[in-house]
């Protein structure tokens, strides 16, 4: 076939394919865009299927069999099962004018322009590869098609074509056809629908061509399917086409996760499919149509295969699989189908090399050029009035440069290489992006340094795994560097890296990579700080459909600038025309009049940032605006410090009031324990007082007969005997007090020696009685006295409970009726312990002093005629012992109106148990 | 006719030893044993003077000496109070209310006797 037609024929099909673009692109300033329906969006995504699949499918299933099919089941997952992912990264790309997966990313993590740099670096050295892929498909399939002999068919020819690699030229031509289609208008976030309509056409053409060839194989050269595959079993290839219990399982679960991260962090898929999407209710549709568009376009995959290791197989040389495509129709000279199976691949290689040219060049120049332009201040780029063609030129330079730097992949690596080992390289690069992507719109916490720690990881683990082995194979580095590891040191042998052997090198390069990639941002995110813009995008992303209304973002900048420095500002990088009609607009919509002078609202900045960011990105954006909006804006980051603040006053005060609280309580307590004191003072007092009395009366007599007895020795016999009996009553009085202030001193301090023993309480208040016999003969008082044979033992100090009984007695004899005094003394079991009962028939006890009775010295004044005879301290000290032994005491006055006094001891048993529990 | 003296004082033996002290310095010794006889008994007569104990049943002896002095016909009582609480706070208040001395016991019967007798010679004689 000659040169001179299939160039006519290419250049043709170029041609057409501007002019589709271009009829849309009219179309769509008047009327509603063609692109507008889910069938041309479905198309547009099946960019995925590149000449990777056209001709690289082929030649993976003449050699592997079903390994080219992990490919495609990767994205049919994603997009069957897991469609969400996608309305998540709709959704968000829209209300933040989002251009390319840099700006993702960056936009996530606080639109700060290092993450959306290393991002753009990545996808641009790991798309090289890829678009290599494609230049070599197109140069190749070039040659073949040319050179058409016998003999070519095996080996496509290496001279150059018209004194020049034909590569180059492909490779120039794409640039030249990617600058135009792509860099028309300079909102790079707006939808390119000549371009959209463009590539679906692409989409449509490789389809029918691939299907062209396939029919023919099937139907033309064999009968069908069956007789197909029943050929190829009988020359022994059964394998290609079953799946075999020794095949590569890690393999194939490899390239399906790389194919599920790969359609959505492929640049161009993440372009295609978010940015320039219609509607997200277009992803209904989608996501059926899409995998079919997929299942459609490999059904003839292993036919064409088979059929061509059919042909060649008896050839001396091994033929290129990848190329069967061409080589099968030509082998049977059927130079049209090949000529359309040419168009097809070309088909292929260009929609994925244009839309691939135009996402990365974006990038470039909105997440790489910009900020470096923007950072040198000798540019004085804020200064420029109109920005627009400097941006333009700028991207337009980025996609020659990224056509040149896949040219020099290809010349470097690519010879060595299939289609797919290529491909696969540029999933790997890819798939280092689905960490923080996916990291970004479900998990909040994911922060900036976590992002950016994981994706440079990744992508030097890539870097070494995958990229620098293939220079080393192709001979620009030695081979030992893959054999024997850098410097000889096996351990890094790049694929084996830490000694881990045993799986194939895609693989062993993912379980790295990834290892390090997402344990870096998990890890560095958990422990790192989150900046307020961070939380704030996070949340915004995270939450995209609880933030729906695409006004609260901004809602932070503080400070003014006017409409027309926003105008001015947006005017130099998207163009006066365009900008004045969108102001316009904005106030349009929004019912308003906007004049120039006029103060920008939140609103009205907001609107103007998200516009400025589908030109020049959202990091380059913020620090653009922040550049105009007069007033040290750059908000949020001082929004939350002021509210850091503010609750820390708040969180201060409320401290304060806290510590007066406080204090106020430890000057309650103070005053308090302050009046218990004086309290404790006066009854201190009171006790000294009440002391000194009670050992000054007897004093008093005792002197007083002394001094008498002294001085009146002539005093009559009988006076004498009278006085002296006084001083020996007075001077046992005061040795009784005495005795009875140190056991109660000593009881109280816990210092009394107590003998305790097991006893018979009748018995104990038997002797007590009969001790107080002279007395209740004195006061001729009738005794009543009941006490039981039986009476459970109580365990107490026997003779501090007689003094007990005896107090209450001689109590009860003082104040009992004078003129017929009876005392009735009862002693009882309870179930607890022994109850004993004194009770008198004398006047009783007032109610005012009834609960104090049982105090030092709250004797007496007042109860009888006489003043009764006692130190005050009995009942005291009864109370003393009969606590300390475990009982109660208590007073009540009889319904006959003598005082009741009543004590418990508790039984021995009992008591015991009580005592071992303390 | 001797002079009066009316012993407030709840203690026997103490009554006892002061009957003999006063009748030995020929007083005639009238004995009420709380304040409200006290005052009963001031109501019969108007002794020349009160030997009062502050501790007493009933109506103590600060309120008893106040009623004393309020009565018109007890002008010339003199009081001679007595306190088994040797405080200062109890002398100045005793004082403050009118009574003439202020005795400590155990008190010397012998500077007791001598003490009444001067308060009552300083007084000229009721009748």
């Amino acid at each position: 076939m000659s040169g001179g037609l299939v160039l006519t024929v290419s250049f043709l099909y170029l041609g057409l394919l501007f002019a589709i673009a271009q009829f849309v692109d009219k179309r769509a300033e008047t009327k509603r865009p063609l692109t507008r329906n889910p069938y041309i969006y479905t198309l547009s995504i099946a960019v995925f299927c590149t000449s990777w699949t056209f001709y690289g499918s082929v030649g993976l299933a003449a050699n592997k069999g079903l390994d080219f099919l992990p490919i495609y089941l990767g994205p049919t997952f994603v997009f069957v099962l897991w469609s969400v992912v996608w309305v998540k990264i709709i959704r968000i790309c829209k209300l933040h004018r989002i251009t390319s997966i840099a700006d993702f990313i960056a936009s996530r993590y606080g639109k700060r322009a290092g993450l959306g740099g290393l991002v753009t670096v990545i996808a641009v050295v790991g798309t090289m590869p890829y678009i290599s892929l494609q230049l070599k498909s197109i140069a190749t399939s070039f040659r073949i098609l040319v050179g058409s002999s016998e003999s070519v068919l095996l080996t496509a020819p290496t001279d150059p074509i018209f004194f020049i690699d034909t590569t180059l030229i492909v490779a120039i031509a794409l640039a030249l056809f990617a600058i135009l289609f792509g860099t028309r208008h300079i909102d790079a976030s707006e939808h390119h629908e000549g371009l959209v309509a463009a590539i679906a056409f692409e989409s449509v053409v490789k389809l029918v061509a691939f299907l062209a060839v396939g029919f023919f194989v099937t139907f033309g050269l064999y009968n069908g399917f069956t007789d197909l595959f029943a050929t190829a079993a009988q020359r022994g290839m059964t394998e290609l086409f079953t799946v075999n219990a020794d095949s590569d399982y890690s393999l194939w679960m490899t390239m399906t996760i790389l194919s599920m991260a790969a359609i959505i962090c492929l640049p161009r898929q993440f372009y295609i499919t978010a940015v320039e999407n219609p509607d997200e209710s277009y992803l209904r549709k989608t996501t059926w149509l899409f995998p079919l568009y997929l299942l459609v376009i490999n059904i003839f995959v292993l036919p064409i295969a088979l059929a061509g290791r059919l042909i060649f197989e008896g050839q001396s040389a091994p033929a290129d699989a990848d190329m069967f495509m061409l080589t099968v129709p030509l082998f049977h000279d059927q130079g049209v189908l090949a000529l359309v199976a040419f168009v097809g691949g070309l088909s292929a290689a260009t929609s994925m090399v244009i839309v691939a040219a135009i996402a990365l060049s974006t990038m470039v120049c909105n997440d790489l050029i910009m900020p470096l332009l923007l950072r040198w201040r000798w540019l004085n780029i804020s200064k420029n009035d109109d920005l627009t063609g400097l941006l333009l030129t700028i991207r337009r330079v980025s996609i020659l440069l990224v056509l040149i730097l896949g040219y020099v992949y290809y010349l470097i690596a690519s010879e060595s290489y299939t289609l797919v080992t290529i491909g696969l390289v540029s999933f790997s690069a890819a798939a280092q992006f689905a960490p923080a992507i996916i990291g970004g719109i479900f998990w909040k916490g994911g922060s900036y340094r976590g992002a950016l720690a994981g994706l440079a990881l990744g992508f030097l683990v890539w870097l070494y795994t995958l990229l620098l082995p293939s220079f080393a194979q192709s001979g620009w580095l030695p081979i030992s560097f893959i054999e024997d590891g850098p410097w000889g040191i096996t351990l890094l042998k790049p694929y084996a890296l830490f000694g881990m052997e045993g799986f194939d090198r895609l693989t062993h390069a993912l379980i790295w990579s990834m290892l390090l990639n997402i344990g870096a941002y998990w890890i560095v995110s958990l422990i790192s700080q989150q900046t307020a813009i961070e939380r704030i995008q996070g949340t915004l992303f995270v939450d995209v459909f609880g933030h729906s209304d695409d006004e609260k973002d901004s809602r932070y900048w503080r400070g003014s600038a006017t409409i027309s420095d926003l105008q001015q500002l947006v005017g130099r990088f998207v163009g006066g025309q365009r900008v004045a009609e969108a102001f316009s607009g904005f106030a349009a919509s929004r019912d308003i009049n906007l004049r120039k002078s006029q103060t920008a609202d939140a609103t009205m900045l907001d609107f103007a940032e998200k516009m400025l960011a589908g030109a020049i990105g959202s990091a380059t954006a913020r620090v653009m605006m922040g550049s105009v909006v007069k007033g040290e804006i750059v908000g949020l980051d001082e929004v939350y410090r002021i509210l850091d603040e503010t609750s820390q006053v708040i969180e201060y005060s409320h401290r304060l009031e806290q510590k007066s609280a406080e204090l106020e309580e430890a000057t309650t307590q103070l005053r308090n324990a302050n009046e218990r004191l004086k309290e404790l003072d006066s009854l201190k007092d009171h006790f000294l007082s009440m002391v000194s009395h009670e050992l000054r009366t007897p004093l008093t007599s005792l002197r007083a007969f002394g001094e008498i007895l002294a001085d009146n020795p002539d005093v009559p016999l009988e006076e004498r005997a009278q006085f002296l009996n006084v001083i020996i009553k007075e001077s046992q009085r005061l040795t009784r007090l005495i005795d009875q202030l140190l056991d109660l001193a000593r009881m109280e301090a816990g210092q009394m020696d107590w003998s305790l023993d097991v006893i018979d309480m009748g018995s104990a208040v038997e002797e007590a009685l009969a001790a107080l016999e002279g007395l209740v003969q004195e006061n001729s008082v009738h005794m009543n006295i009941n006490v039981p044979e039986m009476l459970p033992a109580v365990r107490a100090d026997r003779d501090q409970l007689i003094q007990v009984v005896i107090n209450l007695v001689s109590n009860a004899i003082k104040y009992c009726n004078k003129q017929k005094g009876e005392i009735t003394v009862t002693v009882s079991s309870e179930t607890d312990g022994v109850l004993v009962n004194v009770l008198d028939n004398g006047r009783g006890i007032p109610d005012e002093i009834m609960d104090q009775i049982f105090e030092k010295f709250h004797q007496s004044a007042g109860i009888g005629d006489d003043k009764p005879q006692g130190s005050g301290l009995g009942l005291a000290i009864c109370r003393e012992i009969v606590t300390f032994l475990g009982g109660e005491i208590w007073v009540a006055n009889d319904i006959g109106g003598g005082a009741s006094f009543s004590f418990t001891i508790p039984r021995a048993d009992r008591q015991q148990a009580r005592l071992s529990a303390e | 006719m001797s002079h009066t003296v009316l012993v407030v004082e709840d203690e026997p033996n103490i009554v006892l030893s002061l009957q003999f002290i006063l009748k030995q310095a020929g007083f005639t010794v009238r004995v009420a044993r709380d304040g409200e006889l006290a005052l009963k008994a001031i109501d019969d007569y108007v002794p020349d003077l009160v030997l009062l104990d502050i501790m007493l049943p009933k109506q103590d002896g600060f309120s008893v000496c106040e009623a004393i002095r309020a009565n018109r016909r007890c002008d010339k009582v003199k009081i001679i109070m007595l306190s088994a609480k040797s405080r200062d706070a109890d002398k100045e208040r005793a004082m403050a209310l009118g009574a003439d001395e202020f005795v400590t016991k155990p008190f010397s019967t012998r500077e007791l006797g001598q003490m009444v007798k001067d308060i009552v010679a300083f007084k000229p004689s009721v009748s």
